[in-house]
C-alpha cells in the first residue's frame, strides 16, 4: 500500500469509527463499548504494521521502509498557494510515541466502562482524541501538525467537561486555556519560520535552523532564540513543567480515568515530543543558549513536583503531581548539552535517550496508576489517602497488580521507569555533579511518596472509610488492563533494548545536526565580529 | 455639441455600465414588484412576501456571482499567439475567446474573429506597421486591465516568429479603459464583484432564515424585505463606491433601513430604544463624516477617489505635518474614519452595537453584524488604498496612521473580548464578539496602510505582495465570517423560537435536545475563537501571517500581533461559555424539551459545513481571495 495512504489509515481509523458510531442506537452501551474497543485494536495493530516495516538502519524519517528523500515524498499537496503539504512519516523518535498512544488508547478505552452517561457522545470524543495524538505524532509539516495539536483539545475540552468531576468545569477550561495560550506562541514562530524558509516543511525548516538549507537561507542567532523561547513554552506547557504546571492537577483530578490514563500517558508526551521534533531541529543556536535553562527547569519541576505530591491527601492529585516530577526527567534530558573535549556527544546522546525513554515508561506506568486510583475510585468513590488503608486484605490482587505499577513510577530497578532516569541522571553528571546530585534526590523523594501511599492504602489492619461494603475484588476486565500495563513495565524495564534499538540511529542523527547546526551558527556569529574587527 | 455629449453618456451609461450593476438592479426590481404586489390587488395574500425576495435575491446572486467568474476568466487568456508573414502580409493569431476587437488606431487592414481565435491582418510592408496598432480587447475590464502584460507577451511572440521585422519591445500596447462608470461615481471591479457576490449570498441565506423563523409575519413581510433589499443595495453601492459622494450616500442608504430594521420588533420597549440610540449615534457620525468628506472635497477640489488619491499622496509623501492644507487634508480623513468607525463599531464608537443586537432581532443583528461588516471593509478598503495610492517614497505621517489604526483595532479588539465576558444575554455577547472581530479584522487595514506607506523605502520587501496578503486576509476572513457568525445568529433564532428566551442561562442541557443545532453552534463557536480545523482559524492565520510582515516596516505591527494571539485566547472563556452551557451544564428541571424541526437542523448544517470546509480545505477560497485581491494592486 501506498505509504501515505497507509499512514493516512492509521490516523484517520479512529475517525472513521467515530463517524460509524453516529449509526448506533444511544442504547445499546455494550455495543458502542466493544466496537470502539474494536477500533482500538486495529489501530494498534496498524501501528504494530507499522514496527514491523521500521528499518533501524535509516536514521533519518522513513514510511514504509524506505527513507523519505525528495525521491520518495510521502506527501500531498494540499493548500498550494501557502505551500502547504499533508506530508506524513516517522522515524526512531515518533514511532515508539505512535505505539506508546496506540497502546494507551486500547486500555483506556477498557477503561471506559466506567462512563455510565451519554456513551455515545463520549466514544465519538474518545476516538476523535486519538486521531488527533496520532497525528500529531506522524505530521512532518509544521501546519498539519499544528491543526492536529489543536484538533485534539476540542474532544478533549469536552471529554473532562462532560464526564468529568465536580469541578469538571474549572478544570476542563483552565485546561483549554493554558493550551491554546502555547498554541497561539507556536503560531507566531511558525510564522517566523514560514517567512525565513518560504515553507512549513519540517525537515525542510530543520535544514533552515540548522544553516544547511539549499538555498541558503538562514535564520539569525536573535530569531532563533526568540522562535525557540516561544516553541519551548508552547511545549513546556505541555510537559508541563515548572512553572506551567499548575493546569494539570486539575485537570488530571477531575478527568475521568480513562481520560486521566490519556492524558498521563500520551497528551504530555506530545511536549517532549515538540521539543525534540520542532523546537531542537528548528532552533539549535537558540537551544544551545536556553540549554542551561532548561536543565534548571528540568531539575526544579523533579524536586518541586516530587514535594508537591508529597503534600497531598488526595490519591489522583498525587499521581498527577508525580507526572509533574517525572516529566522533569525529561526536561532535564533533553537540556544537558555538554560536548566533552574530544568533540564526541555520548553524554548528551545518552540524556537524550533517557529522555525519550522516560516519556515512554512514563507513558506506561503513569497510565497505569491513574488506572489503578480509578479502580478504587469506581468502588468506595472517594480519593482521601487517610480513609483508605487494608486493602491488601480485600483485594489482594489489585493490590499487587498497583504495587507493581507504583513501583514502575517508582523507578525501581527492573521496572520501566529506572531506565529513564538513570539514563538521565547519569548523563547530568557529566555536566554538573551538584545537579546530578539534587535530580537523584528527587528519586529519594519519589520513593518517600510512593513507599507512603501504599502503606496508607493497602496495609493497615482495616479499612475504615465509605462504602467499605461495596469493596469486591476487581474484575476480569480490569485485572487485564492491570496485567498487561504491569507486564509491559517489567518488559520495558528488563529489556530495554527493544525502545533503544528503535531510537538509536535517529537520536544520533539528531544529536549530531543538532551539534553541526549550533556550531554553523557560531562560526556565523564569529565570522561576523572577525569582519568588524 | 451639448446634445452629442448627452448622447455619448446615455449611450455609454446603458450599453456598458448598467450592465455591470445588475444585481443591483434585480433587488431594486424586486422592491418595486413587492410594493406593487402589495398595492395592486393585495397579491401577496397568496403568494408570501418571501417568494418574491428570495427569487430576487437569488437572481441577484445569480448575476454577481457571473460577473465574478466572468471577471476571473478575463485573466490570462491570450496565451497562445503566432504570427505568420506570408508575402507582403503579416497576420498574428490570438487563441482567445475574446468577443470583439477595436482597432483604435493603427494599420491593419483585418480583424478576423473566429470562435477562440483572432486574427490581425497587416499588408503592405513588414510586420512592424503593427505597431501602431493598439489593440482593445473587450470581454470585461479585467482582460484589458491585464492586457498590459499580455501585449508584451505578444510583442515577443511577433518577435520570435518574424526575425527580420524590428518590432519595438512594447510595440503593441493595449489602451486601459477606465473600470469607472456613470461618470466615474462607481468602480467595477474583481474586489467589488467579490464583495457584491458575498453581499448577495448573505442575502440569500438571511432570507432563507427568515422564512424558517417566521419573524416577519406575513402582513409585514413586504415591508421588511423591501428595508432588507434597501439596506442591502446600499451596501453594495459602498463596495463599488469611487466617489466621495457615493461613498456617503451608500452608507446612509445601508443606514437608514437599518435603523428600521432595528426596531422593526413593535410594540417591544427595547427595540425602540435601540433603534433610537442607533438613529441618534448614526445620524451624529454621518454628520462628522460628511463635514470630512467636505473638508476634502474643498481642499483639494475634487471628489473622485482616484484623483483625491493622487493629490493625497503628492500632499502626504513628505513630512506630512509641514503645510497647514496637510493638516487639515489629516483632520478630514480622520473624520471620514469616524463614520466608518461608527458602522464597523470600533472602540469608541461601539456604544450602539450591543443595544441595537439585544433590542433587534436575532436575524436583523445577524444581518447588521455581518453583512454592514462586509461592506464597511470594503470601503474602508478602497479608502486607505485612496489614502496611500499616490505614495512614491516612504511616508512617516501615513504609516503613523496605519499605526492609530492599529490602536484602534487593539482597543476594539481587547475591550469586546473582556466586555463580553460578563454577558449572561446570547445576543449582547454576540454583538461584543462582533466588535473583538472587527478588531481583527481592522488590524489587517492597519497593517496595508503600514505596508504601503512604506513605498519603495525598504529594499527587499515586496510591498504588492505583502499588501495583496492583508486584503487576502481581509476577504477570506469576511467570507468565513459570513457562514460563522450568522450560524451563530441563526442558532439563537431558531432556539429562541423554541424557548422564547436568549440567556446564556436557559440553553442549559438543551445540548443533548438538539445535538444537530448545538452541534452546528460548537463549529460556529470553534471557529470564532479561530481553531483550526474550521474556517475561522485560517482566516485569522493570513492576518496574523500579514501583521508579522508588517511588523519588518513599523515594530508596533508585531505588538499588534501579540495582542492579537492573547485576544484569541482570552475569547475562548467566552465562547465556550456558552457551549459549556449547552453540553455540560444539566437542563433545568421541569424544563419544556427542545425540539426543533428537521429543516432548522438541515439549515444549520448547510450553514456551519461550509465553516468546517473552509478550514479543512481552504485553498480555492483562498486563491481566489488572493487573485482578487492582486487585481488591486496591478
Amino acid at each position: 500500500m501506498d505509504p501515505l495512504i497507509f499512514l493516512s489509515l492509521v490516523i484517520f481509523l479512529p475517525t472513521l469509527g467515530a463517524i460509524g458510531l453516529l449509526a448506533f442506537n444511544s442504547k445499546a452501551v455494550d455495543a458502542m463499548r466493544f466496537y470502539s474497543l474494536i477500533v482500538t485494536i486495529v489501530t494498534l495493530l496498524l501501528t504494530f504494521q507499522m514496527w514491523t516495516e521500521f528499518n533501524p538502519d535509516i536514521a533519518g524519517l522513513q514510511a514504509g521502509g524506505k527513507a523519505i528523500d525528495a525521491a520518495n515524498p510521502v506527501s500531498a499537496e494540499w493548500i498550494s498557494g501557502w505551500k502547504i503539504n499533508y506530508s506524513l512519516g516517522y522515524d526512531g523518535i515518533s514511532l515508539p510515541l505512535v505505539l506508546l498512544t496506540s497502546f494507551i488508547s486500547v486500555f483506556a478505552c477498557m477503561a471506559s466502562w466506567s462512563i455510565k452517561k451519554l456513551h455515545k457522545g463520549y466514544f465519538i470524543l474518545f476516538l476523535l482524541l486519538e486521531s488527533g495524538m496520532l497525528g500529531v505524532f506522524l505530521s512532518l509539516d509544521f501546519f498539519l501538525f499544528y491543526v492536529f495539536w489543536e484538533v485534539m483539545l476540542l474532544p478533549m475540552y469536552f471529554l473532562i467537561g462532560i464526564w468529568g468531576g465536580p469541578r469538571k468545569e474549572y478544570a476542563a477550561i483552565k485546561f483549554f486555556l493554558y493550551t491554546l495560550a502555547g498554541s497561539v506562541l507556536m503560531l507566531i514562530a511558525m510564522l517566523m519560520f514560514y517567512f525565513a524558509g518560504d515553507t512549513f516543511s519540517l525537515p525542510e525548516l530543520a535544514q533552515l535552523g540548522q544553516g544547511r538549507h539549499p538555498s541558503g537561507a538562514t535564520m539569525d542567532n536573535w530569531s532563533q532564540l526568540t522562535a525557540f523561547t516561544l516553541l519551548f513554552i508552547g511545549f513546556a506547557i505541555k510537559i508541563p513543567t515548572f512553572p506551567f504546571h499548575t493546569w494539570l492537577p486539575d485537570a488530571h483530578v477531575e478527568a475521568p480515568t480513562p481520560i486521566s490514563m490519556i492524558l498521563a500517558g500520551v497528551l504530555l508526551k506530545m511536549g517532549g515530543y515538540g521539543i525534540l521534533r520542532i523546537a531542537f531541529p528548528l532552533c539549535p543556536h537558540g537551544a544551545h543558549v536556553a540549554a542551561n535553562w532548561l536543565v534548571a527547569i528540568g531539575v526544579i519541576s523533579i524536586i518541586y513536583g516530587a514535594f508537591a505530591a508529597l503534600a497531598q491527601t488526595d490519591f489522583k492529585r498525587l499521581v498527577a503531581y508525580s507526572s509533574v516530577s517525572h516529566m522533569g526527567y525529561v526536561v532535564l534530558g533533553m537540556g544537558v548539552w555538554q560536548i566533552s573535549q574530544d568533540g564526541s556527544f555520548d553524554h548528551w546522546s545518552m540524556g537524550m535517550n533517557g529522555a525519550m525513554f522516560q516519556m515512554l515508561g512514563h507513558g506506561v506506568s503513569s497510565a497505569g496508576m491513574f488506572f489503578m486510583v480509578g479502580v478504587i475510585y469506581d468502588r468506595v468513590h472517594h480519593r482521601d489517602l487517610n480513609q483508605f488503608g487494608g486493602l491488601a486484605g480485600k483485594m489482594p490482587l489489585y493490590a499487587g497488580l498497583s504495587a507493581g505499577l507504583f513501583f514502575a513510577g517508582l523507578g525501581l530497578p527492573g521496572l520501566c521507569g529506572f531506565i529513564g532516569e538513570i539514563f538521565v541522571v547519569l548523563s547530568a553528571w557529566n555536566k554538573s555533579a551538584v545537579l546530578a546530585i539534587v535530580a537523584a534526590g528527587g528519586v529519594i523523594l519519589t520513593a518517600g511518596y510512593i513507599l507512603w501511599t501504599m502503606q496508607r492504602v493497602f496495609l493497615g489492619p482495616e479499612y475504615k472509610g465509605p462504602h467499605g461494603e461495596e469493596i469486591t475484588p476487581i474484575n476480569a476486565r480490569e485485572a487485564t488492563v492491570g496485567f498487561v500495563l504491569l507486564a509491559t513495565a517489567i518488559l520495558l524495564g528488563v529489556y530495554p533494548s527493544i525502545m533503544f534499538d528503535m531510537m538509536r540511529g535517529s537520536m544520533a542523527l539528531l544529536v549530531e545536526s543538532l551539534e553541526q547546526g549550533y556550531q554553523v551558527a557560531e562560526q556565523a556569529v564569529n565570522g561576523t565580529a572577525s569582519l568588524t574587527k | 455639441m451639448f446634445s452629442n455629449l448627452l448622447e455619448q453618456l446615455i449611450a455609454e451609461t446603458t450599453l456598458t455600465s448598467l450592465c455591470h450593476f445588475v444585481p443591483e438592479l434585480a433587488l431594486s426590481a424586486t422592491i418595486v414588484v413587492l410594493l406593487l404586489l402589495r398595492l395592486c390587488w393585495s397579491i401577496d395574500r397568496w403568494i408570501p412576501a418571501y417568494v418574491t425576495a428570495l427569487a430576487g435575491a437569488l437572481v441577484a446572486l445569480g448575476f454577481s456571482g457571473f460577473q465574478l467568474l466572468n471577471l476571473l476568466d478575463g485573466r490570462g487568456e491570450l496565451s497562445s499567439a503566432r504570427v505568420e508573414v506570408n508575402g507582403g502580409e503579416t497576420s498574428l493569431r490570438v487563441a482567445s475567446d475574446v468577443q470583439t476587437v477595436r482597432i483604435v488606431s493603427g494599420a491593419s487592414d483585418e480583424v478576423a474573429i473566429n470562435p477562440g481565435e483572432i486574427i490581425v491582418t497587416v499588408s503592405g510592408g513588414d510586420g512592424a506597421a503593427s505597431v501602431g496598432a493598439v489593440l482593445t480587447f473587450l470581454n470585461g475590464d479585467a482582460a484589458q486591465k491585464t492586457l498590459k502584460e499580455s501585449g508584451q507577451r505578444l510583442c515577443a511572440v511577433m518577435l520570435a516568429g518574424s526575425a527580420e521585422t524590428k518590432l519595438p519591445k512594447d510595440g503593441i500596447s493595449a489602451t486601459l479603459e477606465s473600470h469607472q462608470h456613470f461618470g466615474g461615481l462607481l468602480v467595477f471591479d474583481q474586489f467589488g464583484a467579490f464583495v457584491r457576490g458575498l453581499l448577495a449570498l448573505f442575502l440569500v441565506l438571511m432570507i432563507a432564515l427568515t422564512v424558517l423563523t417566521g419573524i416577519p409575519d406575513a402582513e409585514d413581510g413586504p415591508d421588511f424585505y423591501t428595508l432588507l433589499f434597501g439596506a442591502t443595495i446600499g451596501m453594495m453601492l459602498m463596495a463599488s463606491a469611487n466617489h466621495l459622494l457615493i461613498f456617503f450616500l451608500g452608507i446612509e442608504m445601508a443606514s437608514v433601513p437599518s435603523y428600521v430594521m432595528v426596531g422593526f420588533l413593535k410594540g417591544r420597549r427595547e427595540s425602540s430604544e435601540a433603534a433610537f440610540k442607533y438613529v441618534v449615534y448614526g445620524a451624529g457620525a454621518a454628520g462628522v463624516m460628511l463635514y470630512g468628506i467636505s473638508l476634502l472635497c474643498g481642499l483639494l477640489g475634487t471628489a473622485s477617489i482616484p484623483e483625491v488619491s493622487v493629490q493625497l499622496g503628492a500632499m502626504l509623501s513628505g513630512d506630512g505635518f509641514s503645510t497647514a492644507e496637510a493638516r487639515t487634508a489629516l483632520l478630514a480623513v480622520l473624520m471620514v474614519f469616524v463614520g466608518l468607525a461608527f458602522k464597523l463599531s470600533l472602540v469608541p464608537f461601539h456604544f450602539w452595537c450591543p443595544d441595537a443586537f439585544e433590542g433587534a432581532s436575532a436575524e436583523v443583528a445577524g444581518f447588521l453584524s455581518v453583512a454592514s461588516k462586509g461592506a464597511a471593509f470594503a470601503l474602508l478598503v478602497r479608502f486607505s488604498l485612496a489614502l496611500t495610492g499616490g505614495i512614491e517614497v516612504a511616508s512617516d505621517t501615513l504609516a503613523g496612521v496605519g499605526v492609530a489604526i492599529g490602536v484602534i483595532a487593539a482597543l476594539t479588539v481587547t475591550f469586546g473580548n473582556l466586555a463580553a465576558y460578563g454577558q449572561s444575554n446570547i445576543k449582547r455577547l454576540l454583538a461584543y464578539s462582533t466588535i473583538a472581530h472587527a478588531g481583527y479584522m481592522l488590524m489587517a487595514v492597519s497593517a496595508l496602510i503600514v505596508i504601503q506607506a512604506a513605498g519603495s523605502g525598504v529594499a527587499g520587501f515586496d510591498v504588492a505582495g505583502n499588501s495583496e496578503r492583508c486584503v487576502e486576509g481581509l476577504l477570506f476572513y469576511l467570507f468565513v465570517y459570513l457562514f460563522m457568525n450568522l450560524g451563530a445568529f441563526a442558532v439563537v433564532a431558531l432556539i429562541r423560537n423554541e424557548t422564547f428566551s436568549e440567556d446564556i442561562d436557559s440553553y442549559n442541557g438543551i445540548g443533548w435536545e438538539c445535538p444537530v443545532l448545538c452541534s452546528c453552534m460548537a463549529i460556529c463557536m470553534f471557529s470564532l475563537v479561530g481553531l483550526p480545523p474550521f474556517g475561522g482559524f485560517w482566516g485569522k492565520l493570513v492576518i496574523f501571517a500579514s501583521l508579522f510582515q508588517a511588523g519588518h516596516i513599523h515594530w508596533f505591527l508585531w505588538v499588534l500581533l501579540v495582542i492579537a494571539g492573547l485576544n484569541t485566547v482570552f475569547s475562548l472563556f467566552y465562547y465556550v461559555r456558552v457551549l459549556k452551557a449547552m453540553f455540560i451544564r444539566p437542563r433545568a428541571e421541569g424544563a419544556r424539551r427542545v425540539d426543533i424541526l428537521p429543516s432548522m437542523g438541515n439549515y444549520a448544517l448547510l450553514i456551519a459545513i461550509p465553516v468546517l470546509l473552509l478550514g479543512l480545505l481552504p485553498n480555492s477560497v483562498t486563491e481566489l481571495a488572493r487573485t482578487v485581491s492582486r487585481a488591486l494592486f496591478e
